[in-house]
């Protein structure tokens, strides 16, 4: 009787439920794999089934990766993504460790600022910011994503590393220095090895932030050898004629994979960056 | 604990010596807090200022000038925002943004919640079920978007095929061609790809509850609905507000969802202030115009961040 119950209580108040959210979650990437596999010929048939395959094919891989820049994309979205991601961890926390540890005038007043920054949409500053590139000729050039992006990154990078700055004790620091260490010394020897985990949260969700950017790159980069994965995909594979849904869902798929792959690797460092600043408020 | 005190062995051994070292008067200098901290500062707030600061101005600006790509500017006062209170599309963007932004949220923190309270029972393979219920979230928007484009197309999208398939419609809706139906379609894909933050946050969230608390509510007779509504609830709702304002600002703020799923359209019909502040700029070359669209919301991000460093102050 008890084990029927806690059974069926299992059941409808946990199988149930979970998977109807991992139905949700990922039929979008089940058809986008479905589509990408098959013939036009199978594709476009009004009476085959939508969700399996019956002739699997590699004909829209093949055709992307020979009629498109995609590879180029690729290339260009990871080096775009490393260099945001080492500027945006630079700087972030040079901004990060004096709030976090320092006492000077003015703190409490920067703290602030940084987190209004980091609320500050691009929404709000992307017509300025096309004026501002076009006039340091950086347009069609990746060096405008690369100093861009750092601006979305920046602010959410100190928030983040301000947090694992305040949990290293000040003792081991004052020690170290009177060792006869100096601050650098004890910054960079010291308190920056222990927070590894934090820069590793910070860098994983830069770094797919980066990979994710749309508007910057839609703005600055016209040009096919310049562009990045997102902006290549929907400015040259969404054609006017129907016959281009294959193609297309090869191009997602493929451009998803990297982020997905790195993603799994450091999930745990995503999951606590995503969450810090809700939970540690 | 072991991990600081290895730090702490390791930076003895890397201090040559244990005696003070004097550094000279330049380095003593700058071993003053104050004098280190504003060093390390300088670069990263230089760098702020220049791409976030000044760009953010110089919107400003730009919102009083009537201004075309490549031409000169002249100022115009507040004629932008005189014109954009007479255009019926900048109203309908206003109107779209405030359904999309108020249905989208509701929508994301109850099924976030709902996510959540499932995932907070133990079974295997849990860690892998997180993993994939992340991923809509982590996958580029813009690529999971175009996915979406084709799930709802009119005549071989899946949703109207498994329609036709199944029998239920002989011809399913136009999913992104009616007014009424694009924004019910642009708010579930938001939904979509919005959820597992709510879902994870939350999670995050449930499981700082110390397990005492439930214990003692059961001791005092709660049942399950007792304990959720006098224990869970209660203590979650410091995370569910940070969550929802953070997720306010995103979709009030979004762009690229809209610009790939309907380009605004048809007829205008789905645009929110930020494509059309990018229609107007980028499209007609109106900078100044588009400008003006873009800081009209910044009272709305005004009032949120109000209320959240308010929030966080009296936490």
């Amino acid at each position: 009787m008890v084990g029927e119950l806690t059974w069926r209580k299992r059941l409808l108040g946990l199988w149930l439920p979970l998977v109807g959210f991992l139905v949700v979650a990922l039929f979008p990437f089940t058809w986008m794999a479905a589509t990408s596999l098959k013939t036009n010929a199978e594709l476009y048939d009004p009476k085959a089934m939508p969700l399996s395959i019956r002739h699997p094919s590699l004909v829209h891989y093949i055709d992307l990766l020979k009629e498109t820049n995609f590879l180029l994309w690729v290339a260009n979205t990871m080096l775009v993504a490393v260099i945001a991601t080492g500027i945006s961890l630079l700087l972030g926390s040079m901004l990060a460790y004096p709030l976090a540890r320092m006492r000077f005038r003015g703190a409490a007043l920067l703290a602030i600022t940084v987190a209004i920054t980091y609320l500050i949409p691009q929404t709000l500053l992307f017509v300025p910011m096309a004026d501002l590139i076009g006039r340091m000729k950086l347009g069609n050039t990746l060096t405008a994503v690369m100093l861009t992006y750092p601006t979305l990154l920046v602010p959410f990078i100190a928030w983040l590393l301000m947090g694992y700055f305040k949990t290293v004790p000040k003792e081991l620091e004052e020690q170290a220095m009177i060792d006869g260490a100096s601050r650098w010394r004890a910054m960079t020897r010291i308190i920056l090895p222990l927070c590894l985990p934090g820069f590793l949260s910070a860098g994983i969700f830069a770094f797919t932030l980066s990979q994710n950017e749309f508007l910057y790159a839609l703005l600055f980069l016209s040009k096919s050898s310049v562009r990045t994965v997102p902006i290549g995909v929907v400015g040259e594979l969404i054609r006017g004629d129907a016959f281009y849904w294959g193609q297309l869902m090869a191009g997602a798929l493929l451009g998803s994979i990297p982020v997905a792959l790195i993603y799994s690797f450091f999930v745990k460092y995503y999951v606590a960056g995503l969450t810090a600043g809700a939970v540690k408020g | 604990m072991s991990k600081v005190l290895e730090a702490s062995r390791a930076g003895a051994l890397a201090a040559p010596a244990r005696r003070p070292i004097r550094f000279g008067r330049l380095g003593a200098f700058m071993e003053r807090e104050s004098v280190f901290s504003w060093l390390m500062l300088t670069p990263p707030l230089l760098f702020l200022l220049a791409f976030l600061g000044y760009p953010f101005i110089y919107g400003v600006y730009l919102s009083f000038f009537h201004k075309e790509v490549a031409r000169a500017a002249s100022f115009v006062g507040f004629g932008n925002f005189v014109k954009l209170y007479d255009d019926p599309i900048f109203w309908q963007a206003v109107r779209n943004t405030i359904i999309f932004t108020g249905v989208a949220t509701i929508l994301k923190a109850s099924g976030g919640l709902g996510m959540a309270l499932v995932m907070n029972q133990s079974f295997k393979m849990k860690s892998f079920a997180r993993a994939m219920l992340l991923l809509p979230f982590i996958v580029p928007t813009v690529l999971s978007t175009v996915a979406w484009q084709w799930i709802l197309d009119p005549g071989m999208g899946l949703f109207n095929r498994l329609l036709m398939v199944s029998g239920l419609a002989e011809r399913g809706p136009s999913w992104l061609g009616t007014p009424t139906m694009a924004m019910i379609s642009i708010i579930m894909v938001n939904t979509w790809r919005g959820l597992p933050f709510f879902g994870i946050s939350i999670l995050a969230g449930l499981q700082t509850i110390p397990v005492d608390l439930h214990e003692s509510a059961t001791i005092d007779g709660a049942g399950t609905w007792g304990r959720f509504r006098y224990v869970t609830l209660p203590s979650l709702l410091p995370v569910i507000f940070i969550v929802t304002t953070f997720s306010i600002v995103i979709t009030f703020f979004d762009f690229q969802l809209v610009y790939v799923l309907t380009g605004g359209g048809p007829a205008n019909s789905t645009h929110l202030m930020a494509t059309y502040a990018y229609s107007l700029s980028m499209g007609a070359g109106q900078m100044g115009l588009g400008s003006a669209v873009a800081l009209s919301m910044v009272p709305v991000l005004g009032l949120l961040l109000v209320l959240l460093t308010f929030f966080v102050r009296k936490d």
